[in-house]
């Protein structure tokens, strides 16, 4: 396999290939301008830590409302399942920027109307961005998964939950034991991709002033007048994020127990 | 003054901002839609027909593609191509010129667009049974001929569940340009909360335009896929 593996990347035209490729990355080093990385390497650091952290708060957080949203959807009655449904139609039915800046823009100016919430503890918090920011996008994760989720709790075959009920577990057990466990089983690999998709949200955020890795790059395009390379740069950070998703992904979907499915 | 004054029409209200905003929106939607699905048509092609350089050069423009956000692309494309066009027109002895925000939206969503549908097509494209093909070709008919009567047909039942998500997509896609200040729906709605401070009143009204945007395209891309697999038998695949 892995001998195969190395005369497929080995073929001629991916060696011209990978040289071509070789030659525009030493052109970009050395004919860009890349003074101003000794500068703001310490800010971009920061960036992408931030952008990490608000990656896996919301989709560890949106993951934990799908759950109920995609059950109640499934298996809910129907006062439980039509604002479920509601819910995630109006989350995918409009852009995610919109969301982000009625949540910004539209609590943050309600909020400071109230004294109350001014005297609060919390207040410290809550006059800062961020927190609208992993809002918006838990919910936003939230309403795409929970539909995720709806059709994997549907694709768990019957015939489990019934031989679990036959055999008289609780209800709570039969969610806990057989039936949420395949249902995220069968969601791995679609999970991997739409964990992508969120990262590739996370940079919406710089629009409320939360500094993440995009509003570092944006910052120092202000501050040095210098277009492409920050993007570039950019743009190769998004993209080995995206590939240590989708490798994570990938070692927790073999480590799992593996399905055998009926022919 | 109450929202519906806001939203009035009329110039103290702002309705008919929002709806130019709404029209350029849809211009561009439209316009990347099509766009991406030339690009996805070519692409699904080559990546199954083409030649092994063809297909790894679409391989890295897909996956490129889909690994880094839409900002940025946008972003890079945005500069980058203004930047390209005007060189190119320097060099010829030309006046720099202005890209219009409607072509440069509709150029890169288009491109964005173009990788999501080059594997949609592709999957369609291998879903339609070898067996037409060989039998079209059998009886001798012109490649252009078997395209249109046998592959497409075959193709478009098929393709149409991932075509209307890409056009929800491109449809909110859209709103991404209001970060480069080009003036769509969600820059109006931003506009006119800004200056009329009732944030909640036209953020809530934009999210209604879209959800019914997105709503009818739901109606209208289900209609179109029950006319194309109406050929099918009922109970195939569910």
């Amino acid at each position: 396999m892995r001998g195969a593996e190395m005369r497929a990347w080995l073929q001629p035209h991916r060696i011209a290939l990978g040289l071509i490729g070789l030659g525009l990355v030493i052109w970009c080093a050395t004919t860009m301008r890349w003074d101003w990385l000794p500068k703001y390497a310490p800010m971009m650091a920061e960036g992408i830590w931030r952008t990490i952290w608000l990656l896996v708060l919301s989709s560890v957080l949106g993951m934990a409302l799908a759950v109920p949203l995609g059950l109640a959807q499934a298996a809910g009655p129907w006062y439980l399942a039509a604002p479920a449904r509601v819910f995630c139609t109006v989350i995918r039915g409009t852009p995610l920027l919109l969301q982000i800046w009625l949540f910004y823009y539209g609590l943050g100016s309600l909020f400071p109307q109230f004294p109350w919430i001014r005297q609060s503890d919390l207040w410290p918090i809550l006059r800062q961005a961020w927190p609208y920011a992993l809002l918006a996008l838990t919910l936003s994760f939230a309403g795409y998964e929970g539909e995720v989720m709806r059709g994997a709790f549907k694709s768990v075959p019957r015939g489990q939950l019934e031989a679990a009920r036959a055999m008289g577990m609780p209800r709570h057990l039969i969610l806990w034991r057989i039936w949420l466990p395949q249902a995220v089983r069968a969601v791995l690999p679609t999970l991997g991709g739409e964990t992508v998709l969120q990262m590739k949200a996370t940079p919406l955020v710089a629009t409320i002033t939360v500094v993440e890795i995009y509003a570092v790059a944006s910052r120092v395009r202000q501050d040095t007048f210098i277009v492409y390379e920050p993007l570039l740069l950019l743009a190769l950070v998004y993209m080995l994020l995206a590939g240590a998703i989708v490798l994570l992904f990938r070692q927790i979907e073999t480590r799992g127990p593996q399905v055998r499915r009926p022919g | 003054m109450g929202p519906l004054d806001l939203l009035a029409l009329s110039p103290p209200g702002w309705g008919a901002t929002l709806l130019a905003g709404l029209w350029n929106s849809l211009l561009i939607a439209v316009g990347a839609f099509s766009l991406g699905l030339v690009l996805g048509g070519l692409g699904a092609w080559g990546k199954i027909h083409g030649g092994p350089v063809t297909r790894d050069l679409l391989a890295m423009y897909t996956t490129i593609v889909r690994a880094v956000p839409e900002l940025i692309l946008i972003l890079i494309l945005y500069f980058g191509v203004t930047d390209l066009v005007n060189q190119v027109l320097i060099a010829f002895g030309h006046e720099r010129i202005q890209i219009s925000g409607v072509a440069a939206g509709i150029t890169v969503l288009g491109v964005v667009q173009g990788a999501y549908a080059t594997e949609v097509l592709r999957g369609a494209l291998l879903a339609v049974p070898p067996g037409q093909v060989e039998a079209a070709r059998a009886m001798g008919m012109p490649p252009l001929l078997m395209a249109r009567r046998i592959i497409f047909p075959a193709m478009l039942g098929l393709a149409m569940p991932g075509l209307s998500n890409l056009w929800l997509i491109a449809t909110k896609d859209t709103a991404l340009l209001a970060v480069v200040g080009f003036g769509e729906l969600t820059f109006a709605t931003r506009q006119a909360a800004a200056s009329t401070k009732a944030f909640f009143t036209f953020f809530i009204a934009a999210g209604v335009i879209y959800l019914i945007l997105t709503l009818l395209s739901g109606w209208v891309f289900a209609r179109i896929e029950a006319w194309a697999r109406r050929g099918e038998p009922r109970n195939a695949g569910g």
